[in-house]
């Protein structure tokens, strides 16, 4: 027990002393309408314990982003609470700025200074100074591989860089809590791929609690050892990823109709098969849950034939995080990442 | 003491990133000779009025250029932030423990020396030209000074939109909307006495008038220190206002992300 302790970085030990561990950051409630009377908070509560990666997932618009910005100090609730640190957002912001590191949806990198400079103005905003300030960013371009591009003006960085340099910068001071909104959106199939391993190696090898938000269910997936499903402002499911795809039991099964207007005939026959469970229709999409996805198919078709409803594809599949997100949002991730407002 | 640090920092990020636009550096220098130029031979002939007051129209026009060059500069100055807004640049600094007077004290800092800077070129331009200057190298200290208190107030303000707005077109459309109004409701091309009388009553409450007509008298054989004093005054006055308003516009800022 010891010995993991001491492997831990100095200031993880601090959240892993003997009390009862805080959460890393803590929302309570939070409640935010903008101006024009959209709700995009709605009563939003979770929270990550320290040293892990945490993923709030949802399709654009669900209120990610503005979670983000409370929990950094950059906007405020009109209602609820949230410490991250042990520090409280509102009371305490000046101390949680020390504490934490921002990775914004926008860059946040100034395109007419060099990558290297970028990185000098964040650390002394920061308090650093002279030889600590060029150690650390000295040994935060190399580990990103940006040190020869160090001294060009990074308006000629590619995106990947870019955003290596985005993550140097919310890194420079040492936070103990990253955030991360939306990091790998953009980026190349290779540099979203560098991009995870390095999120998992900042977590696991530097104890640094991290938030992500994310709406790509994959990255979700592979990175958050526990998630949140956001949707219209609040959270609808909560757990690890293998929790929440095994609260759905057996297959899940994806069927296109040829018609759109066949969707309530069809809705109407499935719905009295007792092999199939949880259906829910979306426009010429229907998808139910069965124990065994093989065997129930034919008789699905079989009903629906006989009917009258030509069926245009079918598929059967495990459950996906995707399956996880219809069953608490009533509608696909596709459509309501389109339907969008961002 | 941190606030002095972050401002001196946020001047250095400016100017370096200014010194890498060199073509917008050489037409912030041109655009006051073009003016100084061609105003000068348009209304050359302005001084035979009567009652007009200055014997060469050069003399009287270089002060205006210095205040009008100042303000257009200063007018601008708010597309840096809307800069800074878009890239993202400006969420990074509130979620640090950047000072926020600094954000706001970096640009005007910058302008103001930009403003000494174009203030001698034109003063140096102008007398190449042949304008004389009797109040000397005192009067021509005055008149930066008065350059100087015109392009924070006005910086600050710019930059106060620019955080309420948040748009490029509506910045672009205030900004021409405003800064020619104030250039010509005043004294800058004109002998006050020589305006229509509600022009006059106008420009007594434009800060750009102030400037020019303090920054004029300095350079005078014969300054008049009541009115210098007072309108440096008034000049102070706004910069104190307007730079209280901008630091202000980043809690409007905030309550809208």
């Amino acid at each position: 027990m010891t010995l993991v302790e001491s492997s831990n970085s100095v200031r993880h030990q601090s959240s892993s002393s003997s009390q009862p561990e805080l959460p890393a950051i803590e929302a309570r409630n939070l409640v935010k309408t903008y101006r024009g009377g959209v709700r995009a908070l709605d009563g939003l509560s979770f929270r990550v314990e320290a040293g892990t990666i945490f993923g709030l997932l949802g399709p654009n618009g669900a209120g990610k982003s503005t979670t983000v910005k409370i929990l950094t100090t950059l906007s405020r609730p009109d209602s609820g609470e949230a410490q991250v640190a042990g520090l409280d957002v509102l009371r305490d912001s000046e101390r949680v700025r020390h504490a934490i590191g921002c990775i914004g949806q926008k860059s946040g990198v100034d395109s007419e200074a060099t990558g290297r400079e970028n990185l000098m103005l964040q650390g002394r905003i920061y308090g650093l100074r002279g030889t600590e300030l060029k150690r650390r960013i000295t040994e935060l371009l190399e580990r990103f591989g940006l040190d020869q591009a160090a001294d060009r003006v990074t308006r000629t960085y590619s995106g990947g860089m870019q955003r290596r340099l985005d993550v140097a910068m919310g890194l420079v001071h040492h936070p103990s809590v990253l955030f991360m909104d939306e990091p790998t959106t953009g980026l190349d199939p290779e540099a979203r791929a560098d991009m995870w391993k390095e999120i998992a190696r900042l977590a696991h090898e530097e104890g640094i609690t991290i938030l992500l938000t994310t709406h790509y269910l994959e990255e979700a997936d592979r990175l958050a050892q526990r998630l949140a499903i956001v949707d219209r402002g609040r959270v609808v499911a909560e757990g690890s990823p293998e929790e929440l795809k095994s609260e759905l039991r057996g297959d899940t099964i994806h069927m296109e109709l040829a018609q759109a207007e066949d969707a309530s005939k069809a809705h109407s026959v499935l719905s009295q098969l007792e092999e199939l469970r949880e259906l829910v229709i979306d426009t010429r999409m229907l998808y139910a849950r069965a124990d065994r996805g093989a065997t129930t198919v034919p008789l699905a078709l079989a009903a629906l034939e006989s009917a009258g409803v030509k069926v245009a594809s079918v598929t059967v599949a495990r459950p996906s995080l995707d399956d996880v997100y219809l069953r608490y949002a009533g509608r696909s991730f596709r459509e309501a990442d389109q339907g969008g407002s961002q | 003491m941190r606030t002095l640090a972050h401002s001196f920092y946020m001047t250095l990020r400016h100017f370096r990133n200014l010194m890498r636009q060199p073509l917008y550096i050489a037409f912030t220098l041109v655009q006051p000779i073009i003016w100084l130029v061609l105003f000068g031979q348009l209304f050359k002939k302005v001084v035979l009025l009567p009652g007009f007051g200055a014997s060469a129209y050069v003399d009287f026009l270089t002060p205006g250029v210095v205040i009008m060059t100042v303000l257009f500069g200063a007018g601008w100055s708010g597309m840096g932030i809307i800069r800074d807004l878009d890239l993202g640049v400006m969420d990074r600094f509130l979620v640090s423990p950047a000072s926020r007077v600094a954000l706001i004290a970096g640009r005007l800092i910058q302008l103001a020396l930009i403003a000494v800077i174009q203030s001698v070129l034109i003063v140096v331009l102008g007398m190449i030209l042949g304008a004389r200057f009797p109040g000397g190298v005192r009067g021509v200290g005055l008149l930066i000074v008065c350059a100087v208190l015109l392009a924070v107030p006005i910086g600050a303000l710019s930059s106060a939109m620019a955080l309420v707005a948040r748009k490029e077109e509506t910045v672009i459309a205030a900004s021409n909307f405003i800064l020619l109004p104030l250039t010509f409701l005043s004294s800058v091309f004109m002998a006050g006495n020589l305006m229509p009388g509600w022009i006059q009553a106008v420009a007594r409450f434009n800060p750009v008038e102030w400037a020019v007509i303090a920054g004029r008298s300095a350079l005078s054989a014969h300054i008049s220190w009541p009115l210098v004093a007072t309108r440096i005054g008034f000049l102070v006055a706004l910069t104190i206002v307007t730079a209280g308003l901008a630091t202000r516009a980043f809690r409007i800022y905030q309550r809208s992300v």
